[in-house]
């Protein structure tokens, strides 16, 4: 009861926040950290439970890149192509996840699998040039005419205010969904079957159908964060929504925050966003890949030392049983 | 018209089999080091990365001669390896099988980063340009003739060495069953220490024969990264013949298909090749069991 009064007084704080008047920069950099932590937690939703994806790279990048093509091909809104964004991750997601929990690919197999799967879309989309720009990456056409600051149906505003309510919303969402599914019966014969597979369809899981959903579910809200980076930041390129590097990023994300408690994976979200900004800040632009050597460095330090993550660490030192 | 395309697609095959022959030995090290150890280095290639660095600051900018300067990488990243092993690796050994897979994520940022700090992004070359062989109609480079025999001499002094050796043996008896060998009084973390020397030797090897052929640069790790390690799975991680012959099934994939449409969808078919065969057989192309 009274981590749920908690709870309320940072949301009311969180909602406030924006509305004291702080500036354009602070305000971006919570939009991005909402987004990531709701992109996080999707993934956490199916991590914690044993199945390490190092493959959202790919629904990301579907995300990220119907939404674009439909609207700059052929000027279908958003709204439609988000639905088609979903609708191809959900058989993107089928066709992995099936198999592989048919046949028992799990753990490094797993991942590995995953990772292939990622750079498959990462190659497709520069493959396919000719209609996504390739590696210079793509900007949605705007449709801001005559000065107008908000398309509904372009899902384009330029006021960052409306960007955070929909983040907010989104995050809530997540942790709600995140809730839910620890709530539930699945979650118990998840953990067992992440524990033991043979032992759990011994007492009558259904492994691979209960797998299935879970990654389903994962799957399609990390391509609804992928659609909302593409609408938010007005650019993508197949580094920044596919490939190696921001499916690794996401798992360190939700490393580096605590996989197995609800607000870990927000907190490590604004973790490595707070650690990549203030690098970026302090050590400047001047010799490029500074901030990233930092950044390898002291990812590598804290799988080592804090294997829990922040707010695993914190919580098991406290003894708080959440 | 059909003759010279005919033609063309033979030099592709045949360039594929040079290729496979480099990324066999890659895979040959990754495997090696996964099937002692048991823990994947997603950073393989980036070791590789900074060898091609190592024998082009050697070469270029120290101007030793490549005869001195190859040996030294290949030296200079067998060190590597083995100090990737002790500071990164063996605090991890007991930890969860998924953050022994993330810390090696998390050295493949650190390297390339630091490539990229210490290099610049800018292409190198080593400035020696190995003319062409010509074999009646078709066309090969030197540099690519002789990374693949080079590549499967390797191979054959690493089946030696293992199949000969009182050490390969005791490598080959660790990746069979690592509870029991210490219990016979072999001291695993030396064989640890050992296999990543030599895994991070042969990513120096593969440095030498890479940087005949291309240009180095911070990325280059990543084009050969997700290759090495999806043809160990193919083939079966840990199993090295497997991996061998994996290695020359992805690389006609990847020349051919390449050679019919762009580079990339020669990656793509390989890839979703890779996909497929996982379902077909997870075990590894050599699995007799499903």
């Amino acid at each position: 009861m009274n981590s749920r009064i908690v709870f309320f007084v940072v949301l009311a704080a969180l909602l406030a926040a924006p509305l004291t008047g702080i500036g354009k920069y602070p305000l971006h950099l919570m939009v991005m950290g909402l987004l990531w932590a709701f992109i996080y937690t999707s993934w956490s939703i199916m991590g914690r439970l044993g199945m390490v994806s190092f493959g959202h790279g790919a629904f990301l990048g579907v995300g990220a890149y119907t939404v674009v093509l439909l609207w700059n091909l052929w000027g279908i809104s958003p709204w439609i192509g988000a639905v088609v964004a979903v609708a191809i991750t959900l058989v993107l997601a089928f066709m992995i996840g099936y198999p592989c929990f048919r046949f028992r690919i799990v753990g490094h197999y797993f991942a590995l699998v995953t990772l292939a799967l990622s750079e498959v879309v990462r190659l497709i989309i520069v493959g396919l040039r000719d209609q996504t720009g390739g590696s210079l990456g793509i900007t949605p056409k705007s449709a801001m005419t005559d000065g107008a600051t908000v398309s509904i149906s372009a899902l384009q505003f330029s006021n960052k205010l409306v960007w955070f309510y929909i983040m907010v919303g989104c995050w809530l969402f997540a942790l709600y969904v995140w809730r839910r599914v620890d709530q539930s019966m699945q979650r118990l014969a998840l953990q067992a079957i992440s524990e033991d597979e043979d032992a759990a369809s011994s007492v009558g899981i259904d492994v691979n159908r209960t797998k299935l959903a879970v990654t389903l579910l994962s799957a399609a809200m990390t391509c609804v964060g992928g659609v909302l980076y593409a609408q938010y930041q007005l650019y993508i390129n197949p580094e920044t929504v596919s490939g190696i590097g921001i499916s690794l990023q996401m798992v360190f994300g939700v490393i580096a925050g605590g996989m197995f408690v609800m607000l870990g994976p927000t907190v490590g979200a604004v973790f490595l966003l707070v650690l990549s900004e203030s690098l970026r800040v302090l050590i400047g632009n001047e010799i490029l890949g500074v901030d990233i050597t930092i950044y390898g460095l002291l990812l590598i330090l804290f799988i080592i030392y804090m294997p829990k993550g922040i707010l695993g660490a914190i919580l098991a030192r406290f003894g708080d049983a959440r | 018209m059909n003759q010279i395309f005919d033609i063309f697609l033979l030099e592709a095959v045949l360039n594929g089999v040079l290729l496979g022959g480099l990324l066999a030995l890659l895979a040959l090290g990754l495997n090696l080091i996964f099937g002692v150890i048991d823990v994947v280095w997603i950073c393989y290639a980036e070791l590789m990365m900074i060898g091609m660095y190592c024998i082009w600051w050697l070469h270029v900018e120290a101007g030793l001669s490549l005869w001195i300067a190859f040996p030294a990488g290949v030296l200079a990243i067998a060190a590597l390896g083995a100090g990737m092993h002790h500071f990164v690796i063996r605090p991890v050994l007991t930890a969860e099988p998924i953050n022994q897979l993330l810390v090696t994520g998390g050295v493949l940022f650190f390297l390339q980063a630091i490539a990229t700090v210490v290099f610049g992004v800018e292409f190198r070359n080593i400035g020696v340009r190995l003319p062409s062989i010509i074999v009646g109609d078709l066309n090969f480079s030197l540099a690519r003739v002789l990374s693949f025999v080079i590549a499967i001499g390797a191979i054959g002094a690493t089946y030696l060495f293992l199949s000969r050796t009182y050490l390969g043996t005791a490598i080959r008896a660790i990746s069979q069953d690592r509870a029991i060998m210490p219990l016979m009084g072999v001291n695993p973390s030396r064989i640890y220490l050992m296999t990543s020397a030599m895994g991070g030797g042969m990513a120096g090897l593969a440095a030498c024969l890479l940087v005949l052929q291309y240009d180095v640069h911070p990325a280059i790790g990543l084009s050969f990264g997700p290759i090495t390690f999806m043809i160990c799975v193919l083939g079966g991680l840990g199993n090295l013949i497997g991996g061998f012959v994996a290695a020359f099934v992805f690389a006609q994939f990847i020349s051919v298909g390449g050679f019919f449409f762009q580079l990339e969808w020669g990656y793509v078919l390989a890839f979703a090749f890779f996909i497929v065969m996982m379902f077909w057989k997870p075990e590894g192309l050599l699995s007799r069991r499903r």
